[in-house]
């Protein structure tokens, strides 16, 4: 009885109203940190499947970076030989193969999301933004795995990470940002106009092209590098190699250009995923 | 005012349909049209409204707190999307609806199970999605495992699984949830009798707790043990809103019920069946509606309408009523009657009508399927097609309907029982 009494008196406060919704909706974050659990598990169930689904497992992690790096030291080092700063080339192309990596694979993911779990999204109630979320998040332990590789390569070409390590977060954070604004977009998208799904990866090969992954940002012409900078990747990658390999700083301009990009890319992003939201359910 | 759990007012939900413009637009259609839009402005003037359909309008009920309501109505009438609704899956289109207490939405079980994982980690998961906290799941895991019986199996994957361990481990999830509210759509109409069984066990025993429960369900059965008032929806519109028992009655008997149908069209036609051509197998109730649920305690008609093209020697036309299962309860054929059989020896081309009776007081209540074939025997199979039509039989009014239990097996006849007590016995006594 005493039970039935606080029910009722309870539901009374949180009573759901459900109506029409018009125009811009309010982001309600308040609703998406109730739901942390949930962003949670999903982000654990990308990541266990993937490592259960393939044969090498984790070790894909490893692979990827490495078999990139041999390739891209191989061509832009013997082919192309475009500058790397003094800094010997693998270990150069790695560092910036890391942040890329997690971006470049948060992106498809986040891109893709919406229809890999539209069966969820067709029968549960949850906030949607939880979906492209937690995909970008499912990038991290790879990161992070591979993050242990570039500590062995430095002790190999006895590299010490410089005074500005402590800044790393803040670039991961960037990248992470960036992946999670761009992702947004493209899965909303995605879901009306399923042409996103072939858009991707041509978009993640011309953009790493011109993200200094496989050479030095100062290879580009000075009339270029403003709208360079207008990626936001060329701040982190530029940011990684400065943190830990001590290559030359990042322009503070660059920096601040790319997280005020990164920064209206999430925030445009997130408004107009709410906005499409309503019709996700019945669309996808 | 506070007692009342859910209140919906003129809720509508519209749809748009079109032939090219919805299902999956592609960039370049939006980007053609977009750049034709001032032509066609220019020449058919500003577009009028899409084509669109209302799935549902103008509904509005309201439900009391503990109360258990169903809602019944043929596939299309607009269940699933007052359901979707009320679990702010989709948006209404308009009207509006208030919630008071936490909602639980079991539009189908096992939502966002994966294969690669075990069920143990499934049903962590599956606890994640239908909006339970891990530290709930937790405490509940034990129960859930013992629920679902596949304690053996809990750190398999569940793509190992059979579907009858998979169904079992995804209600037994969904049946520890624990909202003030819960919403329930079909999700019984999958699984063995035994399966279905447990389901409606725990389904009453939520019921009985005193949590309001909104039930959909083709199951008359279930519906009239459930819930004490129900809601016929058709064409997106609701009819009634009246005691179970009343409901049902008029569902059953307006011919509401779904289709009942199956018409073939040329394309689905094989052209070894030349020159037998199924145009239509349906089944009628005594006032002959054609309908997808009857009556245990009424006889069936089945119909099989088509053309012969040209004449055959020896053709006979009849029906297998199979159980979900697959398994074959009887095949009946138009001509096994030996005059049947003398008089049609050649069949000459036309349009024909096959019909008979399945008798009255035969089948128990549940799910069947009529499959067709056309035949010559040890010459030739003309058509054949096991699994053409479902229909569901209905045991209102069946012998023994006095015990609310489930009757096990596929055929319910009302035997003529006598019970005669025997004299000489009290005499000794």
């Amino acid at each position: 009885m005493r039970n039935s009494t606080a029910l009722a008196s309870k539901s009374h406060s949180d009573a759901i109203v459900i109506r029409p919704s018009q125009g811009w909706m309010p982001l309600n974050l308040q609703e998406l940190w109730a739901f942390r659990e949930l962003i949670y598990f999903l982000t654990w169930r990308d990541i266990k499947v993937r490592y259960k689904q393939t044969v090498l497992g984790a070790a894909w992690a490893v692979l990827q970076p490495l078999i990139n790096m041999l390739v891209l030291t191989f061509i832009f080092g013997n082919l192309a030989r475009l500058s790397t700063d003094n800094i010997p080339r693998p270990i150069f192309t790695f560092t910036a193969l890391l942040p890329w990596g997690l971006f470049s694979k948060a992106l498809a993911d986040a891109g893709r999301s919406m229809l890999t779990n539209r069966s969820m999204i067709t029968k549960v109630y949850f906030p949607r933004l939880i979906i492209p979320l937690s995909s970008v998040l499912g990038g991290l332990l790879d990161f992070v795995i591979q993050f242990f590789i570039l500590v062995g390569m430095m002790t190999y070409y006895r590299i010490l990470p410089t005074h500005a390590v402590w800044t790393l977060p803040f670039f991961v954070l960037l990248a992470l940002v960036t992946a999670l604004g761009f992702g947004l977009w493209l899965s909303a998208l995605n879901v009306l106009y399923r042409d996103v799904g072939y858009i991707l990866p041509f978009l993640t090969q011309i953009w790493m092209l011109v993200t200094p992954v496989a050479y030095s940002a100062r290879t580009v012409p000075t009339e270029y590098q403003f709208f360079y900078a207008l990626n936001p990747m060329v701040g982190v990658v530029e940011g990684f190699r400065w943190a830990l390999l001590g290559a030359r700083p990042p322009e503070v301009l660059t920096l601040t250009m790319s997280s005020l990009i990164s920064l209206a890319v999430l925030l445009s992003g997130m408004y107009y995923f709410r906005r499409m939201e309503r019709t996700f359910a019945d669309m996808v | 005012m506070s007692d009342i759990a859910i209140r919906v007012e003129n809720l509508g939900k519209q749809y748009r349909i079109g032939a090219q413009s919805d299902d999956y637009p592609t960039l370049r259609d939006a980007l053609t049209r977009a750049a034709l839009y001032p032509f066609r402005v220019l020449r058919y003037g500003f577009p009028s409204q899409h084509e669109t359909i209302w799935a549902l309008r103008q509904v509005s009920f309201e439900v009391k707190q503990g109360e258990v309501l169903g809602i019944i109505g043929r596939n299309g009438a607009g269940k699933s999307t007052l359901l979707k609704i009320l679990a702010r899956v989709t948006e209404p289109s308009e009207g509006y609806a208030e919630i008071h207490g936490r909602v639980g939405a079991l539009l189908e079980v096992g939502t966002g199970f994966h294969p690669e994982l075990t069920g143990r980690e499934n049903i962590y998961l599956n606890g994640a999605i239908l909006g339970m906290k891990r530290a709930e799941i937790q405490k509940k895991f034990d129960e859930i495992v013992e629920f679902s019986g596949i304690e053996k199996f809990i750190d398999t994957p569940v793509k190992r699984y059979s579907s009858g361990m998979y169904l079992r481990l995804a209600f037994a999830v969904a049946a520890h949830l624990e909202p003030q509210i819960l919403v329930v759509d079909e999700v019984l109409a999958v699984g063995d009798a035994e399966f279905q069984r447990k389901c409606l066990g725990k389904m009453s025993d939520v019921a009985s707790q005193g949590r309001t429960v909104l039930f959909v369900s083709h199951n008359m059965s279930a519906i009239l043990r459930l819930t004490q008032e129900t809601i016929v929806l058709e064409g997106g519109r609701m009819l009634l809103r009246a005691p179970s028992s009343q409901a049902v009655d008029f569902y059953l008997s307006s011919g509401l019920s779904q289709s009942g149908e199956k018409r073939w069209q040329k394309q689905e036609i094989p052209a070894e069946s030349y020159p037998f051509y199924p145009i239509a197998l349906r089944i009628r109730n005594p006032q002959g509606k054609v309908v997808e649920t009857v009556r245990s305690t009424e006889p069936i008609e089945v119909e099989v309408e088509y053309e012969l093209a040209s004449p055959i020697r020896g053709l006979r036309v009849g029906i297998y009523l199979l159980t979900p299962q697959g398994e074959t309860l009887f095949t009946s054929f138009d001509t096994d009657d030996g005059e049947m059989y003398e008089k049609y020896s050649i069949r000459p081309a036309g349009h024909y009508l096959s019909r008979c009776l399945i008798p009255a007081d035969l089948l128990n209540e549940g799910r069947y399927i009529l499959g067709l074939n056309a035949s010559v025997y040890r010459v030739k199979r003309y058509f054949h097609e096991p699994n053409a039509l479902n229909f569901t039989v209905d045991s209102t009014g069946a012998p023994g309907k006095q015990w609310p239990e489930v009757r096990q097996g596929f055929f319910r006849p009302r035997l003529n029982w006598q019970i005669e007590k025997e004299l000489y016995a009290l005499e000794q006594a």
